[in-house]
């Protein structure tokens, strides 16, 4: 399907991925416009959004077995934000490139069980911003887990791409984790006896065999060392994490979470543990990053300030978001 | 690729894990330089059993023996002519050796042999481990004029000295002759007068010159002639040297009867158990002196005879035809691993014992590793919850951990068997070095058949140790690595 025929909608000839060869082209000026397929009849939070970028135009490709494409692709950027609503499909109406549907989770202490989540749905268009503000232990990062398919709802449902994900076998959770999603997160979690090089790698090579991944090793060197470039951490290549500062541990986590492609990148707190200057560059980055390349992203924070400059932001208090 | 690219440096940044496969490490060396020892001792023993014994024996269970060995010797060859190489007949018969030493008589029990000394070197090995070098080219029952071996030829460099082995010989034999002439006679050559009132006849020993005249010769077991006296060896009877053998006479009626031999030469086989028993005469003597020979035929009797095989004759095969060939009843033929039977089978026995304990040492070194990698799980659970964030999945983990065992199970055993090699190659030195620091020697000569510890090492027996250690590194890490695979990336990420 080409955009053309998506009703000329948002032209995203000139995106480019990470990870794909030419990495670095300006930012193409991309004409928006076009009906917003809104459909949901249960939840509208596009009122949240700064006007601008309301009427992103989404749609949902729909029938399509995940795991036939899930096959990494060094171009596959189009199946990041299928641009029309092709066959009707069951399920939630289409809208959202990543969607929560009354997501409930609770954990088990002892012989009592904590509600953390209790119904909470939300969902994030293509390209889009999306802040999810709340106190600690308010259930931010539980539904950031939650829509990264590290965990399972006890309850709900999540799309992607208007694609039931939560329900998925282990492997396709672990194939759509590795290759459609990046995650970053407030400690960074980068592996200690990795380079920062290796680092970025690590999904790379997590997705594919040894031999494979040796066959295609100097494709990959140049593509990760160009990521690392464009976090601006190319003069850290062969540092391990224990050498690098916060700063560039996150952007190294950036990078790494950027590797595979993705289209969306779900982050903890990315800024929680670096000073006010530092996590203002990597906002700025990450900014940036969604400019250019039309990365969702969906940021859990506890900062108000920098839950602002997101397209939307969602509140959650007490496992549920507020005003829902 | 991750799987191995972790591994790798988790293989080379924690030092902990590696102390965890010392154990490996030194379980697989022990396990070599015991199996090499084991097998050396045991092929070198078999060896020597097999070249005293020769390969196959028919032996007649009347110790009185069967007439004619010639007419079973040409059975023989009709039953197994194809794979038999060469025969000799023999008597074998207990008795007792007695000989005078230091003013008293000294009495052994012996098995003595009455061999073909044409043909006998050719069914054993029995010319190898005589001491003068003309008899190991051609056994003799002359008295030699000297020139025993002042060392134990077949020992090497380190051999002790045998000092008194210089005047071996004729010469020992006039100065003994010489003594006795100037002292007053001993009993073993005060003989009773057949018949008193016969003046005429005299007795042959009185014509009997010892210091020119040789008896019937007789090869001793040279455990019977010396004892070592604070590690140093002492002979008590030297070649030229009479003996005694006391015997039972055949027939059915036997009574005991005594002969005076010469002491020839010494047998050495180094297995105390043939050196200490052994005693060897010509057959057509013993014979003679047991009242074995046929008196339709003139022929003389034997009970024994020893059979060469064929290179690449199946001794077992040949043994049963030849069972099948002599009444059972009659006759017994087995081959020298039959006759060894008890003993090579408590060597085989104390071997695999040996080495199950040893295999469970590696077995037990395998819980070092499980616990060290459950440590290590625990301690990179944060890691592994990453990796399962980055996609990897539950396998991919395991395989880091499976992967990282058997790397450890394969520097372990690798280096093992680097040491256990190197221990075989200096096994002597090293027994040596022990055996100074110590002040004890390890392998002591006169407890063990051999100068040198013998080893040999078994390729196949090695790749079946390093394979059983790298097995149990593997399958110590395979609960580690589950548990590892099992955890919840959330968990494992919350972890700190």
């Amino acid at each position: 399907m080409s955009d053309e025929a998506a009703g000329g909608l948002g032209s995203r000839a000139g995106k480019t991925r990470p990870g794909a060869t030419a990495p670095h082209r300006p930012p193409t000026l991309r004409v928006r416009g076009g009906p917003a397929l809104e459909g949901g009849p249960h939840l509208d939070l596009s009122a949240q959004a700064p006007p601008g970028k309301l009427l992103r135009p989404v749609s949902v490709t729909a029938g399509i077995d995940l795991a036939t494409r899930m096959p990494f692709k060094e171009k596959a950027a189009d199946a990041a934000c299928p641009d029309r609503a092709a066959p009707p499909r069951p399920g939630p109406p289409a809208g959202y490139q990543l969607e929560a549907v009354g997501l409930q989770k609770s954990f088990r202490k002892g012989p009592s069980e904590v509600p953390v989540l209790k119904g909470v749905s939300l969902g994030v268009r293509c390209g889009q911003i999306l802040a999810i503000v709340g106190q600690s232990g308010s259930g931010k990062s539980t539904l950031l887990h939650l829509l990264g398919t590290l965990d399972a709802p006890d309850q709900g449902e999540i799309y992607f791409n208007g694609l039931r994900i939560d329900r998925l076998p282990t492997s396709q959770r672990d194939r759509l984790r590795n290759r459609h999603f990046g995650m970053i997160f407030q400690f960074y979690h980068l592996l200690p006896e990795l380079s920062a090089l290796e680092n970025v790698l690590a999904p790379r090579m997590i997705a594919e065999g040894l031999f494979s991944f040796w066959l295609h090793r100097k494709r990959h060197r140049r593509a990760a060392m160009q990521l690392l470039e464009t976090v601006g951490l190319s003069h850290r290549l062969k540092h391990k994490p224990r050498e690098l500062s916060g700063g560039e541990m996150q952007r190294a986590a950036i990078a790494r979470a950027l590797v595979a492609g993705p289209s969306v990148l779900l982050a903890d707190e990315p800024t929680g543990n670096l000073d006010r200057a530092t996590g203002r560059e990597i906002l700025d980055l990450l900014h940036s990053l969604n400019r250019e390349q039309n990365l969702t992203i969906v940021m859990v924070t506890h900062d108000p300030l920098i839950a602002e400059q997101a397209d939307r932001i969602v509140r959650l208090v007490d496992g549920q978001i507020e005003g829902q | 690729m991750y799987k191995f690219l972790l591994c790798w440096r988790y293989l080379r940044t924690r030092y902990i894990a590696l102390a965890s496969i010392v154990s490996v490490m030194l379980g697989v060396a022990t396990m070599i330089v015991v199996n090499s020892v084991m097998s050396g001792f045991t092929s070198e023993m078999q060896n020597r059993l097999h070249g005293i014994l020769s390969d196959l024996v028919i032996e007649v269970r009347n110790m009185s023996g069967a007439p004619d060995a010639e007419a079973h010797m040409d059975r023989a060859r009709q039953v197994a002519g194809d794979s038999i190489e060469t025969m000799t007949p023999a008597v074998v018969v207990p008795a007792m050796l007695s000989f005078y030493y230091g003013g008293q008589w000294f009495t052994r029990q012996v098995d003595l042999i009455g061999i073909d000394p044409a043909t006998q070197s050719r069914v054993s090995d029995f010319a190898k481990y005589l001491q003068h070098p003309a008899n190991r080219r051609q056994v003799s029952f002359a008295l030699r004029d000297g020139g025993y071996d002042l060392r134990d030829h077949q020992a090497g460099a380190e051999a002790a000295e045998r000092p008194q082995m210089q005047d071996a010989g004729w010469q020992h034999r006039r100065r003994v002759a010489a003594l006795r002439a100037m002292g007053p006679r001993e009993s073993e050559d005060r003989e009773v007068p057949l018949n008193p009132f016969d003046a005429h006849r005299r007795s042959p020993e009185a014509d009997f010159d010892m210091s020119r005249q040789q008896r019937t010769g007789l090869v001793a077991g040279i455990a019977l002639a010396n004892f070592r006296d604070h590690g140093e060896e002492r002979f008590v009877l030297l070649p030229g040297d009479d003996v005694r053998l006391t015997f039972a006479t055949a027939g059915d009626r036997p009574t005991a009867t005594h002969q005076l031999y010469t002491v020839v030469d010494f047998y050495e086989c180094k297995m105390s158990e043939y050196d200490s028993k052994f005693v060897f005469v010509p057959i057509d003597a013993l014979q003679n002196d047991r009242h074995m020979i046929d008196p339709a035929t003139g022929k003389g009797m034997f009970n024994s005879i020893q059979i060469k095989l064929k290179p690449g004759a199946n001794g077992e095969a040949v043994r049963d035809r030849l069972q099948a060939a002599f009444a059972r009843d009659h006759y017994v033929v087995q081959t020298w691993r039959d006759k060894q039977g008890p003993l090579l089978a408590a060597v085989e026995m104390e071997s695999a014992i040996l080495n199950v304990l040893l295999f469970l040492i590696i077995a037990v070194s395998g819980f070092g590793i499980l616990a060290i990698f459950f440590m290590i799980v625990v301690e990179k659970t944060r890691d592994i919850g990453i990796l399962k964030s980055l996609g990897a999945s539950g396998a991919g983990v395991m395989g880091i951990f499976l992967s990282y065992g058997l790397s450890l199970g394969l520097v372990g055993s690798g280096v093992g068997l680097g040491l256990g090699l190197l221990l075989v190659r200096h096994i002597n030195e090293i027994a040596a070095v022990l055996g100074k620091v110590t002040g004890r020697p390890i392998f002591d000569p006169t407890i063990y058949y051999f100068y040198k510890i013998p080893t040999i090492v078994d390729p196949w027996n090695i790749a079946w140790i390093v394979f059983g250690a790298v097995g149990i590194a593997v399958l110590a890490s395979i609960l580690p690595a589950l548990r590892a695979a099992l955890l919840h990336p959330v968990e494992a990420l919350r972890y700190e």
